[in-house]
């Protein structure tokens, strides 16, 4: 993980799901799993976070709240379904207020399969959406506009700084 | 009087892990009214009984919630075997007591967490979930699952305990047991916690009589209500008190929940003990044919699994009233006139599980 220049913060939101997925999210914040140690936080504020995780398989009333949040994240992001109801909807893809997965109303980027998804695969998900935020990240530097120069130059002191620590 | 000015609380708000929606009506910082908005978690699983054959139902009854999973599955087998008169192995309603209670320590000691947390207590939160991992690894070598077991099928249990692995767990649950008082010790006589929970949210006996309130939140009023003294499962062969305070505030609220951690473990060592040998699950033929009302206790108070059917694979009707759709009323009731501060600590003591009430 020597190329995370910064520490993403996460956000959370349980789009109809059974809590099972939630707890576990939840666990991977606390000392048997630990994700602070990659520098990653659970923030309530959609304009601070990097990492969108999503879990349920989405309901009518829940389709503007994700929206909503989506929305309101500032660029680059990633999307992280965990369960598998947010990846297609699981054992409650046949009910009548389920929309089926995530993919149906944002772009997603990892998937975590597993009903519920455990606390390893979970980190794992996250770790790999933090190397496609990283990645969209630098595609965006290639954009022109105002401070390009000046954020690539900071980017590139952040990364050498990295590397001889 | 003041201007009211009306504050939305949730649905995405970071004290809650899952979706309710809150107006609170203001004036200052009083709160004079609260009009909850549900619906963020409604699936419609009920209706899922038609597409479903009945013994595989149980994977969708047990997914109403991840937290009070397994005694979901519990409740609904319950109705099941009762309709159809099967008499369950005796080995299959130890084991399936002794892993109701072991989710009923995990929901509490993630209430605990939670609930630090909404005080700020940041280390607690975490050392209360560390003790947690303890309860889900055993809960993993015995089932499988850590949330979401699928161990409960009509007819008895699908896995079984071996002797040493039970004393294994007893050994484990009593070095748990001192951890356990060092960290309630914290819960329950901290003088910053019992400042800020003494007094917070009355709710009285009268009152939470009136308003249906179960579970800890009526016991914490003072009520003795515990369907685990109905006696279903292996409960008539155990001897337990149900923990109940009588103060009615925030501070009894959380009491209950301490206390019945020890109360579970002592359940779990009197079940290991008298556990009886044999199968643990038996075969069936036929369909139920009949109606039931099924009750369990949750860790959040009493669960009710209504089941029908008519003799064909797939039952009629299934309905479930869960124990935090109950609580809501109450908790309308204990936030007239908290202080807007103090709103996260005092919806966190009805343990709210919006997965469960909406279902």
């Amino acid at each position: 993980m020597t190329y995370l220049a910064k520490s993403p913060w996460l956000i959370h939101y349980d789009a109809s799901s059974c809590n099972g997925c939630d707890i576990e999210v939840l666990a991977c914040l606390t000392p048997m799993y630990d994700v602070e140690r990659f520098g990653i936080i659970n923030t309530g504020n959609p304009k601070h976070a990097d990492v969108f995780v999503v879990t349920g398989g989405v309901n009518e009333l829940n389709r503007a709240v994700i929206k909503n949040i989506y929305d309101q994240m500032v660029e680059p992001k990633v999307v992280v379904a965990v369960g598998i109801c947010a990846c297609s909807g699981g054992v409650f893809r046949e009910c009548y207020n389920i929309s089926g997965g995530i993919d149906k109303l944002i772009p997603v980027d990892v998937y975590v399969p597993g009903c519920a998804a455990r606390p390893e695969s979970i980190i794992d998900g996250i770790v790999t959406a933090l190397g496609i935020l990283e990645e969209k990240r630098k595609n965006m530097t290639n954009v022109p506009q105002k401070s390009a120069d000046n954020s690539a130059s900071h980017n590139q002191n952040n990364q050498s700084a990295g590397g001889t620590q | 009087m003041s201007k009211q000015i009306i504050i939305p609380f949730g649905p995405q708000h970071p004290v809650l892990p899952e979706p309710i929606h809150l107006d609170l009506v203001l004036e200052d910082e009083k709160v004079v009214d609260a009009i909850p908005t549900i619906g963020y978690v409604h699936r419609g699983l009920e209706k899922l009984v038609e597409k479903r054959e009945f013994p595989e139902y149980v994977f969708i009854a047990e997914r109403i919630c991840g937290i009070c999973s397994f005694i979901h599955s519990q409740a609904y087998v319950q109705g099941i075997e009762q309709i159809m008169g099967l008499e369950v192995p005796e080995r299959a309603q130890f084991l399936r007591t002794i892993w109701g209670e072991y989710s009923r320590m995990h929901s509490h000691l993630l209430w605990l967490g939670l609930f630090a947390d909404s005080m700020g207590f940041e280390s607690v939160f975490m050392n209360a979930w560390r003790l947690r991992e303890h309860l889900l690894d055993d809960m993993e070598a015995t089932t499988g699952g850590r949330v979401i077991q699928g161990v409960c099928k009509v007819g008895g249990v699908r896995k079984d305990i071996s002797p040493e692995k039970l004393d294994e767990m007893l050994k484990g649950l009593r070095t748990l047991e001192h951890e356990l008082r060092d960290l309630l010790n914290v819960f329950l006589y901290d003088s910053s916690i019992k400042y800020r929970l003494k007094g917070l949210g009355k709710l009285s006996s009268e009152d939470a009589y009136y308003l249906g309130a179960v579970g800890p939140t009526a016991r914490g009023s003072g009520i003795d209500i515990d369907m685990r003294s109905t006696g279903y499962g292996a409960f008539d062969r155990i001897n337990f008190k149900p923990v109940v305070e009588h103060d009615g505030d925030c501070y009894a609220r959380c009491a209950v929940r301490a206390k019945e951690l020890f109360t579970s473990i002592d359940i779990i060592d009197q079940c290991i003990r008298k556990m009886p040998d044999g199968p643990v699950d038996m075969k069936f033929t036929g369909a139920p044919d009949g109606e039931y009302f099924s009750r369990a206790e949750q860790p959040r108070g009493e669960v009710v699994h209504y089941i029908k059917g008519n003799g064909k694979r797939n039952i009629l009707r299934h309905r479930v009233r869960t124990p935090t759709f109950t609580n809501i009323p109450p908790l309308v009731t204990l936030l007239k006139g908290v202080e807007l501060a103090d709103v996260p600590v005092v919806v966190l003591t009805i343990d709210p599980c919006i997965g469960c009430s909406e279902r």
